[in-house]
């Protein structure tokens, strides 16, 4: 039931937060913040309560389930539950979410009580999402979080906001149509095999489709979740979007929406599809490479700096990728780490842009410059979030990365050699950022005020926390250990999985028996 | 009764349905246009009655009497469009009521 | 005391954290405090674990500290460990040590910055990350210090941000870097792919069990290690990095572009020196790479004008002389070289720092000239610096560090006459060129006034430098000359001792008297060109091709200009050219596509109705026709 809670929060209060705006504007901002304290405090309680169990349970168990039936006639119930994956991503969607109601305390001055009604359900679509184990209510709750982040974009985003509203759209709901069929046809394929219909996640993961019917299922699956993550070459909605949308917009684009992407193939793809995904594994591990330096070459060609964060996101999510279709505990591992961390810093640096562009009324970079000596507090926290975003180590993307690259490295070295590369086209467009937004001379005169210490306490926790998860990530490691074990040995326990296949240079030699592998298979 | 062949009913009715298709086609006024989908109706009814007499079935009378009621309706709501017409164009010219043109 | 250990890491980094975080509130002498203050009791600290770690050495040898466990995740874990043994502790005494009085100097040097608790902080946070890179215990926490003493080099060089210059250099030393980091990383990928562990004491271990010499493996992690240690020591292909870095503050090139950092990667290869005893190619490699990065170095650096562009060279000429060290497997020479190398470079560049301070930050040596009245203090450290950087026989400690690198360059198994040759002719050129910027500062007619004379801080650190730059020497005296070698013993409890085979005592006095001799013949030659006949060395520049030569060395024979045609350029232009993402181009031609689409369609809707009518019909009359005849 208190999963329930998770959901209902977001989405009563936000019909709250429209309701209550209408009697006065301001209220909707506190009732907003409230739900988001709630949600946050709840969810840590979950963490904290269920850490244990968390730790020690077997894979495949879950800690929490809820289910009501809902259309009995084809199999349909509201079917929720939480693993340790799920448990880790909705605390970070708590945390983000209350970070995303914090920097829209001022900023926001238009048709306030639906804005906050919409950022609200977009996080109960996100937190819905993490939860549903039933593929037609995750469907719905896919869809959920798509349409208000429409508006969101549509109705208060900058210049460009139309295009960029209606591309976002387009992307996802095509996309997102495609899953809806794979989603069916795995169902009638389940119907095939047993005689009735389920939507139910444990039912549909005994379906174990194989052939090419099952390849194009995983397919449609695959670029639904591989639009959101985005992968190459499903990125282009994604520096539109997150350019225009307001800068609440960017924090939960970047920090939630394109992780739901990531769970949807570490939760879905990999484990219905196992066959289908070994197979397909070098080619997505080849969009993973091409994402991680395509979009470092992309991002340091823009003027925008808000657009250049923006493609960040698609080289940091290459390493996801990269690292979900390793089918290892290291990578998978780090591809978590990585999804948390770039949740944490990628957001960090679209609320420093914002701040930016509140005050200069541009994001143009050529116009920016020296801004360090007149707000050296802000400097230094650009400084931080860039730095993290270069992978230093003692920062936790450093530790996600280096995971990804490490247990890539074990499958298909040439992979894990050509996005380590990434590593330094991710220091050439950090450093850029730092240079024409904060170093060298002022270009125009700029006076504007630095952080306060409401300022400084947004950006705190998140500094805290990736240096908290740069020297010791142990805690989240462990929360999700079990459940990703369980997807590698949904890979590996299943199909005759030969990581030699496309394994390039080393041979195993003696050394092998002494790898952390243990773990790759035969 | 029984002396006129079917091929002669129907061939009336064809005629009637032509008759009626080529003034909706070659008229402007909305007005006559409306009495050409009238005479097309009852082309069809025609066609009914004589399909009715001839298996000697009182289905196609039955649905006679529905194209009655459907005409009667269809009038009703033309003319009101008519008039709509009228009063936003002050024409009652079909063509000049344009405004759908992609 | 050796429990403390840990907060000989500790103190640096939380001086970092209070000045990072309150630095600007607080007033500058508090600041002075925590920043100077971290380093001089985290150099104390190093010396009393140091001396208790020196009194109980056991057959171990080494002294581990296990803090937490990093991460676990599967059967690979790592801790936050560090380990403190011979090799590690000359280390992080010269770090702490030279640190200390580099710290010292700069409150004075940096007293007028407005920036003067950033850099403190910075500063800190060099120490700290140094340190950990020193003692980490597993190849990823040194990986950690590495990319942090990166970080701290990039923000350095920085400093003053107001310059494009200053950043343009401070991102080409952190990209340049990052570069052999990379390498370096991969390297680190094949060591957990093969061991299962970062952990270094465990990697060596096993290596020698699992790999015969010269195997593919142990070849391929040699080289990459190999290229994370050229990046970071500034050596052929990268060392590009350097002179520019020099940008930076007079200080930070001392503590991190001479004495410490820069040395990095001749630590990494003296700690993992088992992975390239099993792949002699790649240790020949290091080698030559020392020996030609020398020879490079040194004609740059007898071309430059900017007395700090000459250090810069030099130091990346002395580095060449620890990877000769290091390639032909006399680690302990190698590591001697640079303890002796980080007292006096540190001292030379502290003492430019002083000329260039009291000179309104003048760089060019020609605009200077006859400072030894000026400044009598900082001539005659400067002076002593620079005659153990040119290895002065006998009585300064480059002489006895560089003579134990190129005596076992001749005689070990690992190295030839060739190699030897060259290092003999670095040394000349060294020699040369040192003595060609003391006699163009020092002597001759003054061509500038200071505004003001140095202060006791800045005094202080140079006369201490000066006497470590005599004495350092004598901690390791070669065979001819009393055998009084502790400092070797000690670190040969860490790295094998030079494999050789026994030579007479009457050789290595003739190679010694050799190595003797050819520095005091660059003076000379210095001498001759550069006081005695001062047009000589002008007109030797002044035809056309000599000329053409004199710019290329200049200009670090062209490699700038290569990189930056074939790396730099294309790739900015790639990013700018595709600033709009031919991808979305693609997604656009469709939308285009599709709007075709519709503007066709469009044109049947002529919103008369008749002619729907009229379609209706026709459809109608096809429909049929198609039944009927179909």
């Amino acid at each position: 039931m208190i999963l329930v809670w998770l959901i209902a929060i977001p989405i009563v209060g936000g019909l709250a937060a429209w309701t209550a705006g209408k009697a006065h504007e301001q209220a909707s901002k506190w009732v907003a913040l409230f739900t988001m304290v709630a949600e946050f405090a709840l969810a840590v309680l979950l963490w904290v309560r269920y850490y244990q169990a968390a730790t020690t349970s077997e894979a495949g168990v879950w800690l929490i389930q809820w289910a009501v039936p809902w259309i009995p006639a084809y199999g349909i119930s509201v079917r929720l539950a939480l693993d340790g994956m799920s448990l880790l991503l909705v605390v970070l969607t708590a945390f983000v979410g209350l970070l995303s109601v914090a920097v829209s305390w001022s900023g926001i001055t238009r048709r306030v009580p639906f804005y906050f009604f919409n950022l609200l359900w977009i996080l109960g679509g996100v937190v819905g999402v993490f939860l549903a184990l039933d593929l037609f209510l995750f469907y719905v709750f896919w869809e959920m979080m798509l349409i208000p982040m429409y508006f969101l974009v549509g109705i208060w985003g900058h210049e460009n906001r139309v295009y960029a509203a209606i591309k976002f759209f387009i992307f996802t709901q095509a996309s997102g149509l495609l899953m809806l069929l794979a989603i069916l046809g795995l169902a009638f394929a389940y119907d095939a095999q047993t005689g009735t219909f389920s939507f139910n996640y444990a039912d549909l993961l005994e379906a174990q489709v194989s052939g090419a019917y099952g390849m194009w299922l995983m397919l449609g699956f695959f670029v639904a979740f591989a639009v959101k993550l985005p992968a190459f070459p499903f990125h282009p909605w994604l520096a539109d979007a997150h350019t225009e949308a307001p800068t609440a917009g960017s924090v939960i684009l970047a920090g939630l929406m394109l992780k739901t992407g990531a769970y949807g193939l570490i939760r879905f793809v990999v484990p219905l599809f196992p066959e289908a995904a070994v197979t397909f594994a070098p080619w997505a591990m080849t969009l993973g490479v091409i994402g991680i330096l395509y979009g470092a070459v992309l991002a340091l060609g823009q003027r925008d700096l808000k657009r250049l964060v923006a493609y960040t996101s698609v080289s940091h999510l290459g390493f996801v990728l990269m690292g979900i279709f390793a089918f290892n505990e290291l990578a998978l591992q780090g591809a978590l780490l990585e999804m948390i961390c770039h949740g944490l810093s990628t957001p960090a640096l679209f609320i420093v842009v914002g701040i930016l562009q509140e005050h200069l009324h541009t994001r143009d970079m050529e116009r920016m410059g020296g801004l360090w000596a007149s707000v050296p507090r802000m400097g230094g926290i650009a400084m931080f979030f860039a730095v993290a975003s270069l992978g230093l180590p003692g920062l936790g993307n450093f530790i996600g990365e280096f995971f990804v690259l490490v247990g890539t490295f074990r499958v298909n070295a040439p992979a894990a050699v050509l996005g380590s590369l990434g590593l330094v086209g991710a220091a050439i467009y950090s450093l850029w950022i730092i240079q024409r937004a904060f170093h060298g001379e002022p270009r125009e005169r700029w006076t504007l005020p630095d952080l306060n210490v409401r300022g400084m306490l947004v950006f705190a926790p998140m500094v805290v926390v990736l240096v908290w998860l740069g020297v010791y990530p142990q805690p989240v490691l462990q929360t999700t250990a079990t459940t990703l074990r369980g997807i590698r040995d949904a890979v590996t326990g299943t199909v005759q999985y030969d990581p030699l296949n496309h394994r390039a240079v080393l041979p195993a030699e003696e050394a092998a028996v002494d790898t952390v592998a243990g773990e790759e298979g035969r | 009764m029984a002396d006129i062949p079917v091929e002669h009913g129907l061939l009336v009715s064809v005629i009637m349905f032509s008759i009626g298709l080529i003034g909706l086609l070659v008229r402007r006024n909305i007005i006559f246009m409306l009495l050409s989908i009238e005479i097309m109706f009852n082309a069809a009814g025609l066609a009914f009655i004589v399909g009715s007499t001839r298996w000697i079935q009182p289905d196609g009378q039955v649905m006679f009497m529905f194209i009655l009621a459907m005409a009667a309706a269809e009038v009703a709501i033309g003319l009101a469009l008519v008039l709509a017409i009228y009063r936003g164009f002050n024409t009652l010219d079909a063509d000049r009521a344009s405004r759908m043109q992609g | 005391m050796l429990e403390l250990l840990w907060l000989v890491v500790a103190l640096p980094l939380s001086g970092f954290v209070i000045l990072a975080t309150l630095g600007r509130r607080l007033p500058r002498a508090v600041a002075t405090v925590i920043g100077v203050g971290s380093v001089g009791l985290s150099a104390a600290l190093v010396i009393g674990t140091g001396l208790e770690f020196l009194s109980s050495v056991q057959s171990s040898a080494s002294f581990t500290q296990h803090l937490w466990t990093w991460f676990q995740v599967g059967r690979f874990e790592a801790s936050v460990a560090l380990r403190l043994d011979a090799l590690s502790l000359v280390m992080i005494f010269v770090v702490t040590f030279v640190g200390f009085l580099i710290h010292l100097y700069s409150s004075e040097f940096m007293a007028d910055d407005e920036g003067y608790s950033r850099f403190f902080a910075y500063m800190n946070l060099f120490v700290a990350s140094m340190l950990l890179l020193v003692l980490g215990e597993n190849l990823l926490l040194l990986y950690l210090g590495w990319e942090g003493v990166g970080l701290c080099s990039y923000l350095l060089i920085g400093f003053w941000y107001r310059d494009p210059a200053n950043g343009s250099a401070a991102r080409k030393a952190f990209i340049v870097t990052r570069i052999g980091d990379t390498a370096m990383a991969i390297a680190l990928f094949i060591l957990v792919y093969q061991f299962g562990t970062l952990s270094i004491p465990r990697i060596l271990e096993r290596a020698p069990e699992v790999y015969a010499v010269g195997s593919g493996i142990a070849v391929a992690i040699a080289a990459l290690l190999l290229g994370g240690a050229v990046g970071k020591s500034a050596q052929l292909p990268l060392q590009t990095w350097l002179p520019d870095a020099m940008a930076g503050p007079t200080p930070v090139s001392a503590l991190i572009h001479a004495a410490t950092m820069v040395t990095a990667g001749v630590y990494l290869i003296a700690r993992m020196h088992t992975v390239f005893e099993l792949a002699p190619v790649v240790q020949m490699m290091v080698a030559v790479i020392g020996t030609a990065t020398m020879i490079i170095s040194g004609f740059s650096a007898l071309t430059q004008h900017d007395i700090k562009r000459v250090l810069a060279y030099s130091t990346i000429g002395q580095i060449g002389y620890m990877f000769l060290g290091l390639g032909v497997g006399a680690y302990a020479a190698a590591m001697f070289h640079f303890m002796t190398h980080a007292f006096f470079k540190a001292l030379l560049f502290l003492g430019a720092g002083v000329l260039i301070m009291c000179l309104h930050h003048e760089h060019d040596m020609f605009k200077m000239g006859g400072m030894r009245k000026y400044f009598p203090v900082t001539f005659w450290t400067f002076l002593i610096g620079g005659g153990a950087l040119a290895a002065v026989p006998l009585v300064t400690a480059g002489f006895y560090s560089k003579d134990a690198i190129l005596w076992y360059t001749w005689s070990s198994d690992k190295g030839n006459g060739w190699l030897w040759l060259f290092g003999l002719i670095g040394a000349f050129i060294t020699a040369l060129y040192t003595f060609r910027m003391i006699f163009i500062t020092f002597f001759g007619r003054a061509k500038a006034k200071p505004n003001h004379s140095p202060g006791m801080r800045t005094q202080l650190p140079l006369v201490v430098l000066a006497v470590l730059s005599v004495v350092a020497g004598f901690v390791y005296l070669p065979e001819t000359m009393g055998h009084f070698t502790p400092f070797a013993d000690l670190l040969h409890t860490v790295v094998p001792a030079v494999p050789m085979e026994h030579v007479a005592f009457s050789t290595e006095l003739q190679f010694q008297i050799g190595t003797a001799l050819v520095p005091l013949l660059g003076i000379l030659l210095a001498y001759l060109m550069y006081i005695r006949e001062p047009w000589a060395a002008k007109n030797l520049a002044k035809d056309r091709p000599r000329a053409g030569i004199y710019r290329f060395w200049q200009s670090g024979w062209g490699f700038d200009w290569v990189y930056d045609r074939l790396f730099v350029r294309p790739y900015y232009y790639a990013a700018r050219v595709n600033r709009r993402d031919v991808i979305d181009a693609l997604y656009t031609l469709l939308a285009r596509i599709t709007q075709g689409l519709n503007i066709l369609l469009g044109w049947s809707q002529t919103g008369r109705v008749r002619t729907y009518a009229a379609g209706i019909a026709l459809g109608v009359v096809v429909m049929i026709a198609i039944m009927v005849f179909a």
